[in-house]
């Protein structure tokens, strides 16, 4: 089995990376505001798979890690909107400005 | 040998009297709280005649020899081994005594507060005090380690304050009630660096085995405790003075006499019972408790001595001149309790150089009868005229002949004529005086003769002088609980005076052999009658002769009766001198330097936090930045910086 070279995955691991966090720190939206939070663990994914695969390919450490993340994304992504749906609930908007009762 | 442990019962039933009285009375027992008390009183008196009974009459001797027993002993508080604070009760000549004096006393004055104090507002809450006051007592008396004492003395310092001031709404009552724990707080410092001395060279603070360390020559407690000194004195001198000084703040020894007078605006049967018969002997029981260690130090027994003979002195001529019945009274037992200290001073441990000792003990025992008798004698008196000066009594003797007689009766006792008790006490004390130092008995003799006249002055300005004013007797001469005590009592001031005491109460516990020398007797008991028909003379009826006496003797008569300026020396030294160079200081180094420092700080934090606040925004992608960014700032220090 052919390898490309390891520089290309990292790279698109890094723009996935900063792309969610541009997303996290740009949007008002909570429900992008989320989905910016999975391309930042999707990134991460990335790195550990590739990680394992170069570094340590006689071993699977790297690969169960992707598979935890998603699982508690998954787990998080259902929080997440439990908390948007309650907050429209009572702030009919899901805009976080509109959110900033808990401050001092 | 019996068992002596229901001996805890009498200590015991006063108190659980004080609980539920103190905290259910008012609800509850509003109008019964007396009979309450007095029944729970009565108990424990029969209690307390029973262990007399038991311990000089069945069991208490040994071979001739009184027995101490420790009947009950429990360590509540361990510092270190050997060092503990115990609980316990002890049994001797001396505790027994006066289980029998305080619980007697008591139970009459519980009896006489029944008429006196009838409708008083706060009657369930003075019984309640009356019971807390007797079970500290009770318990400073059985105690048996000095730090137990130690507690119940500082109890029965709470006790008299609140019934000192149990008049709270008038302030001369609240200030005498002050005035009271304070000075006794006071001495009361002095007693506890005693203490600490005391234990730490003795290495206990049991007092059974403090007299055993400290009154052998060649212990090694003993050579410490001598040998280590501190200007001049040794440490045993200065231990023994320090306790001491809180023996002179209870008994109002001179110059920590001031609280007495002003303690008497408290009700008239608790100046009965705490300031004349128990409370202000317990200075007296504690020399005497710790007598055996006193007589191995010379030096302050020489002090004891000194304070004694002095203060007897000085009280007897103020109170000469008080016009305030009580205060004469109080004065009075100033200078009485200054016969026991000195009586104690001048004796030695054992046989009979001892004599001084149990004369001591014997004026303790038949003073709390005739004293406790002429205050309730008092009240009675106060009762009927709701005054307590003299000039407003006068011809009482046939509105109240049942008070007249038990005071006349009273005051023929203290003034020592034979055969009422004082005389024989009175007369063991002056025998010891005559035998170890000349010019104490020359004051003693001179104050005897003083105590008869101004007793005397009393009762003729009571009893006699101009006819009765007052025709509004409304209520008599008071109900039969104020008039049987005041018959028990005299029967009790006749009839003391002939107990053998010598062969029950004596420093060692061996009988001693004392008697009655005619010829020794002929000096005190001519003078006394001497001062009797001079105090006839002057003021069985009304005249100018008491006035020019005073005018001729000027200066000395307003000395005496402004109490030779004590109160104000005292009143100098702190606002003068005290408060504005010590207090004050202190008070600017705890308001700017204790306090400044703890407000500073709340105050930078108040600052800190104001201007850091805008932080918590509640806006979450802020959170976010800051989070992000400090991973980046740890990440920069961990591969940059911190390899």
């Amino acid at each position: 089995m052919s390898q490309g070279p390891l520089i290309p995955i990292l790279l698109v691991s890094t723009g996935l990376f900063f792309i969610g966090m541009y997303g996290l720190f740009t949007r008002r939206n909570m429900i992008t505001m989320l989905m910016a939070i999975e391309l930042m663990l999707n990134s991460v994914n990335i790195n550990f798979v590739a990680f394992n695969k170069y570094l340590f390919p006689e071993k699977l450490n790297g690969l169960f890690f992707s598979l935890f993340i998603i699982t508690i994304a998954a787990a998080e992504a259902a929080v997440a909107i439990a908390i948007i749906i309650n907050l429209y609930r009572s702030h009919q908007s899901i805009d976080v400005d509109d959110a900033t009762e808990m401050k001092y | 040998m019996s068992n002596y442990a229901y001996v805890l019962w009498i200590p015991l039933l006063p108190l659980l009297t004080f609980v539920v009285l103190g905290i259910f009375g008012r609800k509850y027992f509003k109008t019964s709280a007396g009979i309450i008390g007095t029944a729970s009183l009565l108990a424990a008196a029969i209690l307390s005649f029973n262990t007399a009974y038991h311990y000089f009459l069945v069991d208490g001797k040994v071979n001739g020899v009184f027995q101490k027993i420790i009947a009950l002993q429990y360590t509540w508080l361990s510092f270190s081994p050997g060092v503990s604070v115990d609980m316990g009760i002890v049994i001797d000549p001396i505790s027994v005594m006066m289980l029998m004096v305080v619980t007697s006393v008591s139970l009459m004055v519980h009896l006489f507060s029944l008429g006196y104090m009838k409708g008083e507002e706060r009657f369930a809450t003075y019984y309640a005090f009356l019971s807390l006051f007797t079970f500290s007592m009770l318990g400073l008396i059985l105690s048996v380690n000095i730090f137990q004492v130690y507690i119940f003395w500082e109890l029965v310092g709470a006790s008299s304050f609140l019934l000192i001031g149990y008049y709270f709404s008038k302030p001369s009552a609240v200030a005498a009630a002050k005035k009271a724990f304070i000075v006794t707080r006071f001495a009361d410092l002095g007693f506890l660096m005693g203490i600490l001395i005391l234990g730490f060279y003795g290495g206990t603070l049991d007092i059974g085995l403090l007299i055993q360390k400290l009154t052998s020559n060649t212990s090694p407690e003993f050579i410490n405790i001598t040998s280590a000194s501190f200007l001049g004195a040794s440490m045993l001198t200065w231990g023994l003075t320090l306790v001491f000084m809180g023996g002179a703040g209870k008994s109002a020894m001179f110059p920590l006499h001031i609280w007495l007078p002003d303690a008497m605006e408290g009700p008239t049967p608790v100046s009965a019972l705490i300031h004349a018969a128990t409370m202000v002997v317990a200075g007296v029981y504690l020399v005497a408790r710790l007598f055996p260690i006193f007589s191995m130090d010379p030096t302050s027994l020489t002090i004891v001595t000194y304070v004694g003979a002095f203060s007897a002195f000085l009280a007897a001529v103020i109170a000469c001149t008080q016009t305030d019945i009580k205060r004469v009274l109080a004065y009075s037992t100033m200078s009485q309790i200054g016969y026991m200290m000195f009586a104690l001073g001048i004796s030695k441990q054992g046989g009979e150089e001892g004599l001084g000792y149990m004369a001591s003990m014997f004026h303790l025992f038949t003073h709390a009868f005739f004293k406790s008798l002429l205050f309730l004698g008092a009240g009675a008196v106060i009762h009927m005229v709701h005054s307590n000066e003299m000039k407003d009594m006068g011809g009482l003797r046939k509105l109240m002949p049942i008070t007249h007689l038990s005071f006349l009766i009273a005051c023929l006792a203290i003034a020592g004529i034979p055969p009422f008790a004082g005389f024989f006490s009175k007369e063991e004390i002056l025998m010891a005086a005559f035998h170890s130092n000349k010019i104490i008995y020359g004051v003693a003799l001179f104050t005897a003769a003083m105590t008869s006249f101004y007793m005397f002055r009393l009762y003729f300005s009571i009893f006699w002088s101009k006819e009765a004013a007052h025709h509004d007797h409304h209520h008599g001469e008071g109900t039969w609980s104020m008039k049987l005590p005041l018959v028990i009592l005299s029967i009790c001031a006749v009839g003391v005076g002939m107990i053998p005491f010598s062969s029950f109460v004596t420093s060692d516990g061996v009988a001693l052999e004392t008697h009655t020398d005619l010829m020794f007797s002929l000096a005190p008991v001519s003078l006394t009658i001497i001062a009797i028909s001079l105090a006839a003379y002057l003021y069985k009826t009304q005249n100018q002769k008491p006035d020019q006496l005073a005018t001729a003797w000027g200066g000395i008569y307003k000395a005496a009766y402004k109490k030779f300026y004590i109160d104000e020396v005292y009143l100098f030294i702190t606002k003068k001198i005290i408060f504005p160079f010590i207090g004050q200081p202190i008070a600017w180094v705890d308001k700017n330097i204790v306090d400044g420092f703890v407000q500073s700080s709340a105050t930078v934090t108040a600052k800190i936090s104001s201007s850091i606040k805008g932080l918590q925004s509640g806006k979450i992608q802020s959170y976010t930045l800051y989070f992000f960014g400090g991973i980046i700032a740890l990440s920069l220090l961990f591969i940059y910086i911190w390899k």
